[in-house]
């Protein structure tokens, strides 16, 4: 009886593990594919595009591609203009919307909650319904910098940076992880004479990492990802990302090669953000039930 | 040294004067990501800027594929160059919209340019081209030999009837996957360039140019009807692909999968590369005379530019034959001129692909020129897509009148 159960176990943890891989392998198969064909011709990349040598290293392998694809566009400019702009807001973003969800959970203030409604009320406007007002906005907007007081905000980093620090899906995030925190310890605090900002900073910000990673990875993708914003404020190409260089290689002809490469490149930073974060991710999802 | 130091000092400020006479213009250009295409404009404005000392042109290149809207967003935000460039179809939008001014150069100057080129919306000239694109028939000498087929002439086009007979006997000869290309994988402005063409030699069009306000009977009239049910036939009867994917369209007829592509002298130089006996046939007449698209992207001056004369120096200097000559070298495109045609490689009398000056010269027709085209463009591309996949002719054809002539009426008749 002991050996059937023992059997049975066995056998649903080879299931289990047959499933995952089965999963895991349509997930990475697509950056196989990408990583492999950045290593071949043009002409082998569509001859393997068919059939299994698609998913690996074989026929013609070289860097080539990687070669071309920085003679054709500026990448390592591209690369660091959207690890500059993404780091820049993602940073700010946290501070700017993780008190805003603070001052909405544990601070009495008259019209709380009807701010915090129209701020949650943004959620359903699609970024291009203010798009063309925002452009409109920011092209005469002054600014005081090195060269004194200047007017128009467009071909800058700032111009990519401040419009997206404060959104109202990232203080959603926040206000709803902060009501589940204790608030006997908010209270405790005050009652010890704590200030706000020692509560947030001592107190709430330790507790809340898992959503700290969460609400950085998602902001991180949608800026990292922009494409329509940066293509009308940036006419200079010293200021476009890496969405926007994308297009660079799509030509009469397209060279897939390059195309491949190029991705392989610009996928490497959001890869490595999102090991990095991962634990605290998935359990934030564990105890949010937030889906990315 | 008193001498010296007011030698050194008349040098300097005379130095700094001219450096403050010389007026800097800016300038867009759709071709970043084109390694050639970017040397040779460059290299026109390097010369440009040290032939005079009034004007210093600067250029920011953008990819094509997001130039049009770039430009868009620029103008919204009061943020035009003094030159840009712009496809020849859209210019007569950009200047209805106010986004364009005319150009101040000496039209004799350019009398001898092909018509594509020149870009003219009401009565005045607003754009210039130093090259036009054509699109032939592209097969191979050894597929009409063991097809027993005439080669058609520029005089002596194929009828609709013989055309319909060729892609038949390659049908039937069971060598090809499918006897017709037409590069269905291409979307977007390769419709109305290379499709609609189709549509006015069977006597129809996307609009009706004599007055610009209708799309009525010119879009669903019996001759559109014709085109309709011909186009639905090449799919339906297997003679085309109603879907292709873009690795098919660069490299299907190269292995073999066609018999007929319908494609662009741009790509013609790899197509002789991969057949030598690669032969580029006229359009077929299909009953109001053999057609082909014609305008290519163009150099124009922006209406907010503040120094238009300075633009149209620039432009005038950069319509010289030897810069003419240079882009076809570099890119492949049909210089504007017989007399640049005469400097290349492939367009001189001879040459691999002189045939496309030929076609362009006597079949070339441009886009309607409204400034309604950019959006009768994406309605005539939906409409063909959705014929070719199967969707009745007469419904889908009246569906595209109406949504063309709604647009005109929302538009006031777009100036016309």
């Amino acid at each position: 009886m002991a050996m059937i159960a023992a059997d049975n176990r066995g056998l649903r943890l080879v299931t289990r593990y047959a499933v995952l891989v089965l999963i895991a392998i349509i997930f990475v198969f697509p950056l196989v594919f990408m990583l492999m064909s950045s290593l071949k011709p043009d002409q082998q990349l569509l001859q393997d595009s068919g059939n299994l040598r698609a998913f690996l290293p074989v026929g013609d392998i070289s860097l080539q591609n990687y070669t071309d694809a920085f003679q054709r566009a500026p990448v390592a400019t591209f690369v660091f203009n959207s690890v500059l702009v993404t780091g820049v807001t993602v940073a700010l973003s946290l501070l700017l919307c993780s008190a805003a969800g603070f001052a909405f959970v544990f601070v009495r203030w008259r019209g709380r909650d009807t701010l915090l409604a129209l701020l949650l009320a943004t959620l359903i406007l699609p970024f291009e319904t203010i798009a063309i007002p925002l452009l409109m906005m920011v092209a005469n907007l002054p600014w005081v910098g090195m060269e004194g007081l200047t007017w128009g905000w467009l071909n800058s980093y700032r111009v990519q940076i401040i419009p997206f620090i404060a959104d109202g899906l990232t203080v959603f995030l926040f206000v709803q992880y902060f009501k589940d925190l204790p608030g006997e310890l908010i209270e405790a605090a005050r009652v010890e004479g704590a200030s706000w900002w020692q509560i947030y900073r001592k107190i709430v910000m330790p507790l809340s990492g898992p959503i700290f990673a969460t609400a950085a990875i998602l902001k991180f993708l949608v800026m990292y990802n922009q494409y329509l914003w940066p293509l009308m404020v940036t006419q200079e190409e010293g200021y476009r990302p890496v969405m926007v260089g994308l297009q660079y290689f799509f030509q009469l002809n397209v060279a897939w090669g390059e195309v491949m490469a190029y991705l392989s490149m610009i996928t490497v930073p959001v890869l490595a953000f999102y090991l990095y974060l991962q634990k605290a991710f998935i359990a934030s999802i564990a105890s949010t039930g937030v889906k990315g | 040294m008193k001498m010296f130091t007011l030698a050194a000092s008349a040098a300097i400020l005379a130095w700094g004067s001219a450096a403050q006479a010389q007026q800097t213009l800016s300038m867009w250009y759709h071709g970043a990501g084109n390694e050639v295409e970017s040397k040779i404009i460059n290299q026109i404005i390097a010369d440009f800027n040290a032939s005079q000392a009034d004007w210093k042109v600067e250029l920011q290149s953008f990819p094509q594929a997001a130039y049009n809207d770039s430009v868009v967003a620029g103008a919204l935000a009061g943020n035009l160059p003094d030159i840009l460039d712009v496809d020849g179809p859209v210019m007569p939008n950009w200047a209805w919209a106010g986004y364009m001014q005319p150009l101040q150069i000496d039209e004799a100057k350019i009398e001898a340019f092909l018509p594509g080129p020149k870009g003219y919306w009401d009565g005045k000239l607003y754009s210039i081209g130093l090259w036009d694109a054509a699109v032939a028939l592209v097969t191979r000498q050894a597929y009409l030999d063991e097809l027993g087929l005439r080669t058609p002439t520029l005089e002596q086009p194929w009828t609709k009837d013989e055309f319909m007979a060729a892609l038949d006997a390659a049908k039937a000869s069971g060598k090809f996957e499918y006897a017709f290309d037409p590069g269905m994988a291409w979307t977007g402005e390769w419709y109305p360039y290379a499709f609609s063409p189709f549509l006015q030699s069977f006597g129809g069009d996307i609009v009706d140019r004599t007055t610009y306000k209708t799309a009525e009977g010119a879009l669903n009239g019996d001759a559109a009807m014709a085109f309709g049910e011909w186009w639905q036939g090449l799919f339906k009867n297997g003679y085309a692909p109603a879907t292709q994917d873009p690795a098919d369209r660069d490299g299907g007829f190269a292995a073999g999968k066609y018999a007929f592509s319908w494609n662009g002298n741009w790509a013609a130089l790899n197509t002789l590369k991969a057949f030598p006996d690669t032969v580029f046939l006229p359009s077929p007449d299909f009953g109001n005379g053999p057609k082909i698209g014609a305008a290519s992207w163009q150099f124009g001056i922006s209406a907010s530019s503040k120094y238009p004369e300075g633009a149209s120096a620039f432009i005038e200097f950069a319509l010289q034959d030897k810069y003419l000559a240079d882009f076809s070298n570099g890119i492949g495109l049909i210089p504007a001129t017989k007399t640049a045609a005469a400097m290349t490689e492939n367009y001189k009398d001879g040459g691999p692909m002189a045939v496309f000056f030929g076609l362009t010269e006597a079949q070339a027709l441009v886009r309607p020129v409204t400034p309604g085209y950019v959006v009768q463009a994406k309605v005539f591309e939906k409409a063909l897509a959705d014929i070719a996949n199967g969707a009745d002719v007469a419904s889908t054809l009246d569906a595209a009148t109406d949504e063309i002539n709604a647009d005109i009426e929302k538009n006031g008749g777009y100036g016309h």
